[in-house]
């Protein structure tokens, strides 16, 4: 049970990250580490105590498997969130050559 | 003809990779490629509206039912997603016609085309699908497509927009996820009808009351529903004329409101707190929106915040069909506020595209999007000037426009279920909106001094022909939608869509066979 309520954790420091830090590398980091969080949640649900790989072979006695479903999803939630990040961060590496800052505070010109 | 389902993703996917490769030895390959693909997408659509009889379902790979169990990934074509496909193509094809003139002035025109395709190939994929994981990837890859094409113009508010735009679905698309997990482990299962019935067999109550709001946040911030609106006006106004367009006419229904109403219609069972919260966020959108939207003087950003305004009558024409049904009330009255909340779907679509294209054609020529600075191009610019001006009188819901119909339909709905609060702020809201667009039309097009371009010696003429072309057809559309009320038209399009709302429990027994 503790370790839903760690990876739950996980998820509110990337949120604290995203909402309070000024910085936007800092705010890029906080979105990597919410998905890596939603990523651990993914695996966790589909562990069984015990469990081995989910290979059906002939003569093998072992009857416990992990649930294969959400290694899959993870493996394509983690490519997701590798164009995310690449894109995110190449918007950044454009804002500072245009403002000359990562601060936030300094890059407001739309509002209203 | 299941076989051709398919093709709605596969064409545009194939059409980007092809544009890629072949768009950096010669140019000019994407600007037509992209509109030819479009519209043989809507001419397929156009077929599948007339032969289609039930749902059609694609099951990836072939696998068939194990034991009751739906192993393969399904693909599934019903009324509703028709509906949506023919919207999304259909705007598809007239924004990538407009875009042969306008994108000209870039220099990274392949790369433009090969965006929107990707984004096109998204949205299909996800009102196709029947699963829930496959919804999470094509929303990634059309809201991907759409981060890289709002920073297209690479100046600083676009680069900031976009920034702005990608941490807030970022965090949207992940709250999306983890909903999605929130359900796996209840029911074991990611197809939508199976879940479906896995919570009807006995899912625990909490977890998944907690997962439909995480849902509800999520989709909420990509159909930019009131609380979470922040980054419509800014993306919306800064993307290029034609992707505002398609963000605004298609891609916050096929990623954001067309997502909720699947879900919480055919996968959840209707409850009404869940009903009261989507009325309420619907009207709080429609108030706050157009309040929002009268002060503006950016024209793109006044166009962006009617948007949310718009999209709160969809949600608030769906909503009270929602609240009707949860309490068991008259299944017609339902019938008719789910259809007015669907229609105006529609005619937003066409009209606030409509209305994109014509900012765009008066920044083309001008340069300037303020509208103080604007003025006296009624004489310059006759096509921009009068589709512009039936788009305005239809998005205010002048009569023979289509947007008048559905606003109606949508009124006597409210005043039928007996919210009279609600069809009055319908009304109020609506007449904001008039005022707001007598502004625009009074500003840009009717002012009889010269604005600022005149001062400056920009010579003003009509954008060229495939500009025209495409505003000329959404204008005829304006007028031509107001058709959807005649019952045999209706049937033909409107009808179905609904059906698939309203026997929502229908969904599961048509796509799983048993």
């Amino acid at each position: 049970m503790i370790i839903y309520i760690l990876t739950v954790f996980l998820f509110l420091i990337g949120l604290y990250g995203v909402i309070a830090k000024r910085n936007l590398i800092k705010i890029v980091i906080g979105i990597a580490l919410m998905e890596y969080s939603v990523n651990l949640f993914l695996i966790l649900i589909g562990y069984v105590r015990g469990g081995t790989a989910p290979i059906l072979t002939e003569g093998l006695g072992q009857k416990v498997f992990v649930d294969p479903l959400p290694q899959a999803m993870v493996l394509t939630a983690i490519v997701i969130g590798l164009a995310t990040t690449a894109l995110l961060l190449a918007i950044a590496i454009r804002i500072y050559k245009k403002y000359g800052t990562f601060d936030i505070r300094e890059i407001k010109n739309l509002k209203g | 003809m299941d076989l051709f389902i398919p093709l709605f993703v596969v064409v545009p996917l194939g059409g980007a990779f092809l544009i890629a490769i072949i768009g950096s030895f010669s140019r000019g390959f994407g600007r037509y490629f992209t509109s030819i693909i479009f519209a043989f997408l809507t001419g397929l659509c156009i077929y599948f509206v007339f032969r289609i009889q039930g749902p059609l379902v694609y099951r990836v790979g072939g696998w068939e039912l194990f034991e009751k169990i739906p192993i393969a990934i399904y693909m599934v074509i019903d009324g509703l997603s028709l509906y949506l496909l023919l919207i999304i193509n259909l705007i598809g094809f007239l924004s990538a016609f407009y875009s042969i003139s306008y994108i000209k002035k870039f220099t990274a025109e392949s790369h433009y085309y090969t965006l929107f395709c990707l984004m096109t190939a998204g949205m299909n994929g996800v009102v196709m699908s029947g699963d829930l994981f496959n919804i999470y990837v094509f929303l990634e890859i059309a809201a991907i497509a759409s981060y890289a094409l709002v920073a297209f113009e690479i100046e600083k508010e676009h680069l900031e927009a976009s920034f702005k735009y990608q941490v807030l679905g970022g965090v949207s698309s992940l709250f999306i996820l983890l909903s999605i997990g929130f359900l796996y482990w209840q029911t074991s299962t990611l197809n939508i009808a199976d879940v479906s019935r896995m919570i009807a067999v006995g899912g625990k109550g909490e977890l998944v009351v907690f997962s439909q709001v995480i849902l509800l946040a999520g989709f909420g911030l990509k159909a930019a529903m009131i609380p979470f609106h922040a980054w419509l006006p800014d993306a919306h106004s800064s993307a290029p004329s034609p992707i505002s367009s398609m963000l605004s006419g298609v891609l916050i229904k096929a990623i954001g409101a067309y997502v909720i109403l699947r879900l919480f219609f055919n996968m959840f069972a209707i409850t009404h707190s869940v009903a009261m919260v989507i009325t309420v966020i619907g009207t709080l959108s429609m108030v706050v929106g157009v309040l929002l939207a009268i002060g503006q003087w950016d024209i793109k950003r006044l166009l962006a915040y009617h948007s949310i305004s718009q999209m709160g009558y969809v949600v608030l024409g769906v909503g009270i069909g929602m609240l009707v049904l949860a309490r068991n009330g008259d299944r017609a009255v339902a019938t008719l506020a789910i259809a007015g909340g669907l229609f105006h779907l529609f005619n937003h679509a066409v009209f606030k595209g409509l209305l994109f294209l014509n900012a765009g054609a008066v920044e083309y020529e001008t340069g300037i999007r303020d509208m103080k600075k604007l003025g006296g191009l009624a004489a310059k610019m006759p096509v921009t000037t009068s589709t512009s001006l039936s788009a305005s009188m239809s998005i205010s819901g002048i009569p023979p426009f289509n947007g008048f119909f559905s606003k109606l339909i949508i009124i006597i709905a409210a005043i039928q279920a007996q919210y009279y609060v609600l069809s009055i702020l319908a009304v109020f809201v609506s007449i904001i909106t008039l005022a707001s667009f007598l502004k625009v039309q009074r500003f840009t097009f009717f002012n009889k001094t010269g604005g600022e371009w005149e001062r400056r010696g920009i010579t003003v003429r009509e954008v060229p022909f495939s500009m025209c072309f495409s505003m000329i057809v959404l204008a005829i559309l304006c007028f031509l939608l107001s058709a959807l009320i005649v019952p045999s038209v209706r049937d033909v399009l409107l009808t179905p869509a609904v059906d698939v709302l309203v026997r929502a429990g229908e969904y599961t027994t048509a796509v799983l066979g048993y």
